[in-house]
């Protein structure tokens, strides 16, 4: 083997499922560790921004990077590895779509403070202190990263190699892309590494020509073990989404909820889960599918773009202080 | 000098077989209608992907508007059905993310119905007028200055992260 090739694995945005997906892999690690030097990765061992800053640029082989871009902090960051990473690869769903950091979109920075600051019976908060950017101390000025309105993909912040879906990737799509970075057997830049099919494809269920009359919640009912979720009611999103996790949460009654993102080809999740959804209905009469889709589906944003707010379409919610979408935003709520 | 009227900007999408033909009706026959729509021709309202209507709303179109043959008279037999449906599920959605409603509008327009596509073009084009730009682009744009907040950290791991020899 020639000279070991240098890695680095970053989360900025993220709930740090990804770093443990990654050791999922289980021993592989080692081949990993056998690979590579691990120049950076803040969950697992000591390294520091500074160093990163001072290497030369292009000088590390492969970065992966999860988590979502929300504050300056992240932003930097993701600059930084881009430009001493030969190949970035957005690793993960926040890092791919947003995620469920990306939710946040659906309020503003405004609002998010004043829950997590003010409202939430558990914030013990008489003062009203809320982070601010700057501080002064005895000792000079510190500052915090500044908090972004809307959250963002990767992608929308640095030009990214490739992307590797799901919430968290499964352990096997992880070693199968390790393994073709390391065989140089990649995909041309800019592709998901993944499968092209849907879940449905991967699901044991059997479906037949849906007829839907109305749509359940989960704990409305118990499903069927045979028969496909979406026959039977359930808002399932495996017809829009990649296969690569074996419909894990099909296979055992829960329908598919979209972490492993839009199949390719697939250019707004929501649009296409409701161009499936809205075939499905059976009925012909106005009022009643206003009825249908309004008492079935009462969060549209949280049904069709769970995982991909932010690399959606339209990216977020109308800010509320936008003027002309203030009175519905609040109406809607 | 009067103050410059807003004219929104509302992109159609017209079915070949009625709505398409409603609107060379209307020309024919040189009813007047308001020139703030761009129409395209798609063979059936039940082409219209979702996609095309966020895509419209989030590049800078104001409004869009989706026109086919009534229910029961789709040249395909049912597809308008479809249409009814996803364009019920798209403005369910679409009012979630503060989308008004009068910016997406579906309208059953015959191939005889020339008038009935002109007094629509009017009416959502001065609904979408009085309701002012959608300009979506500027909802993703940061109060601050993201460049200045990003360049900040690199001078302070400068000042800070340097132990003197």
């Amino acid at each position: 083997m020639s000279k070991k090739g240098k890695l680095a694995i970053y989360w900025a945005a993220s709930c740090g499922g990804c770093e443990i997906a990654v050791l999922g892999i289980d021993e592989k690690i080692l081949d990993v560790a056998g690979a590579f030097d691990i120049v950076f990765w803040p969950v697992a061992i000591d390294a520091k921004v500074r160093s990163i800053e001072k290497m030369a640029d292009k000088s590390i082989d492969l970065c992966l990077f999860n988590g979502a871009v929300r504050t300056s902090e992240q932003e930097y960051m993701a600059r930084l590895l881009r430009n001493k990473s030969k190949v970035l690869v957005a690793f993960g769903s926040c890092a791919h779509e947003g995620c469920i950091p990306g939710l946040a979109n659906a309020y503003s920075r405004e609002q998010i403070f004043q829950t997590a600051y003010h409202d939430t019976p558990s914030t013990d908060n008489p003062d009203g202190v809320r982070p601010q950017t700057t501080t002064e101390v005895p000792e000079g000025t510190i500052h915090l990263p500044v908090f972004y309105d809307t959250v963002k993909t990767l992608a929308q912040t640095v030009d990214v190699d490739y992307y590797l879906p799901g919430c968290p990737p499964e352990p096997e799509r992880i070693w199968d892309a390790l393994v073709a970075i390391l065989e140089n057997k990649l995909p041309p830049p800019g592709s998901v590494i993944g499968a092209e099919t849907t879940v449905c494809d991967e699901c044991p269920r059997t479906r037949s020509e849906k007829k839907i009359k109305e749509f359940k919640r989960t704990w409305e009912i118990i499903p069927d073990p045979e028969i496909c979720l979406l026959d039977q009611g359930l808002v399932c999103c495996g017809i829009a989404t990649r296969a690569g996790c074996g419909a894990l949460c099909p296979t055992v009654g829960s329908p598919c909820i979209g972490c492993y993102g839009p199949n390719t080809g697939v250019e707004d999740f929501g649009a296409r889960m409701i161009t499936a959804l809205a075939s499905v209905i059976d009925s012909e009469d106005p009022d009643e599918i206003d009825r249908i889709i309004s008492e079935g589906i009462p969060d549209p944003i949280g049904t069709f773009y769970r995982f991909s707010l932010a690399n959606s379409q339209m990216r977020r919610s109308a800010l509320p202080s936008n003027g002309a979408h203030a009175k519905q935003a609040v109406e809607t709520g | 000098m009067p103050e410059e009227q807003f004219e929104p900007k509302i992109i159609a999408f017209l079915c070949n077989w009625c709505s398409y033909r409603a609107a060379d009706l209307a020309g024919t026959a040189r009813m007047k209608y308001q020139p703030n729509i761009r129409m395209i021709r798609v063979m059936c309202s039940g082409r219209v992907d979702p996609a095309f209507v966020l895509k419209a709303l989030s590049f800078g179109a104001d409004g869009v508007m989706i026109a086919g043959c009534h229910p029961g008279e789709c040249h395909y037999i049912d597809q308008n059905y479809k249409t009814m449906r996803r364009f019920t599920m798209l403005r369910h959605t679409l009012r979630a993310m503060g989308v008004e409603d009068e910016r997406v509008r579906l309208q059953w327009a015959s191939a005889a119905e020339g008038t009935v596509l002109a007094a629509a073009i009017n009416e959502m084009v001065n609904q979408v007028r009085a309701l002012g730009p959608l300009n979506w682009t500027d909802q993703w744009k940061e109060s601050f200055n993201v460049e200045e907040a990003v360049l900040a950290l690199e001078h302070e791991h400068a000042e800070a992260m340097e132990v003197p020899v």
